[in-house]
């Protein structure tokens, strides 16, 4: 039972913090941030910084000749007699 | 992603090119917009490989770093950012970050996409995005932190 009540270590709470934030629980909440400065800065910040993240990289508008120059990427590609690129055998897309 | 605009256009007509030479492999395993979006960020990542700019592979990112794990010391409570970000700083500190935590902190937190849809694009464990997200706003922090004492001497 005392075991149980034991309080959290920094770095034990900061094992569970990915998972704690990634599952969208109130990690202000947990037992440790309440008695633990360090812990309470660290995941102040990380909060402020996906905040922020919100506001960077406007979107930027493709400009209006894109779709031109793909098309006629893609036509160049055809060729003449219209006969579609190559596609590699069993090339469907994957991150590697 | 690749922090210009011109090559951003570039690899937006490669993703398009792409499209049309692999778009009868689609198979339908997966949501169309996922197929899509996988297929764009290879496009991406192999741009970032040929520059030579992808300090961590995907792969890399993907695979926990112990030297980076959570027993680190995270400094005093008075060198917070204290709710404020410059956001020139946070911008370069995103462009600083290795190709595979960029790649997962800008489609999270940037973009805006949930962690099992970042699972499927790059196929890895939904517990894999969350752990690589948090590693990424980790390093961020420090970087800005950085920055910000360096501000302070100034």
């Amino acid at each position: 039972m005392r075991e149980k009540n034991r309080m959290m270590s920094c770095e034990e709470f900061q094992a569970q913090l990915p998972e704690l934030i990634g599952s969208g629980e109130n990690a202000a909440e947990h037992e440790h941030i309440k008695t633990c400065d360090l812990c309470r800065a660290l995941l102040a910040d990380l909060e402020t910084i996906a905040e922020a993240a919100r506001q960077l990289f406007p979107v930027v508008e493709p400009p209006d000749n894109l779709w031109d120059q793909i098309e006629s990427r893609i036509k160049n590609e055809e060729g003449p007699d219209g006969a579609r690129g190559r596609v590699p055998s069993g090339a469907v897309p994957h991150p590697q | 992603m690749v922090g210009n605009i011109a090559e951003a256009e570039d690899l937006t007509q490669e993703a398009f090119l792409q499209l049309h030479r692999k778009i009868g492999t689609f198979r339908g395993d997966s949501a169309f917009s996922t197929w899509l979006h996988r297929l764009a960020i290879n496009v991406v990542l192999m741009q970032l490989r040929k520059k030579g700019l992808s300090l961590i592979s995907l792969d890399e990112a993907m695979e926990p770093a112990p030297e980076e794990g959570p027993g680190r010391s995270f400094g005093a409570p008075d060198l917070t950012l204290a709710g404020a970000i410059d956001r020139l700083a946070l911008e370069r500190a995103v462009a600083d970050l290795p190709a595979g935590y960029r790649l997962i902190f800008i489609l999270h937190d940037v973009e805006g996409f949930e962690h099992n849809e970042i699972a499927a694009m790059l196929d890895c464990s939904i517990g894999n995005s969350k752990s690589q997200l948090h590693k990424a706003r980790l390093k961020l922090r420090e970087a800005l932190r950085a920055h910000s004492q360096q501000e302070a001497r100034l």
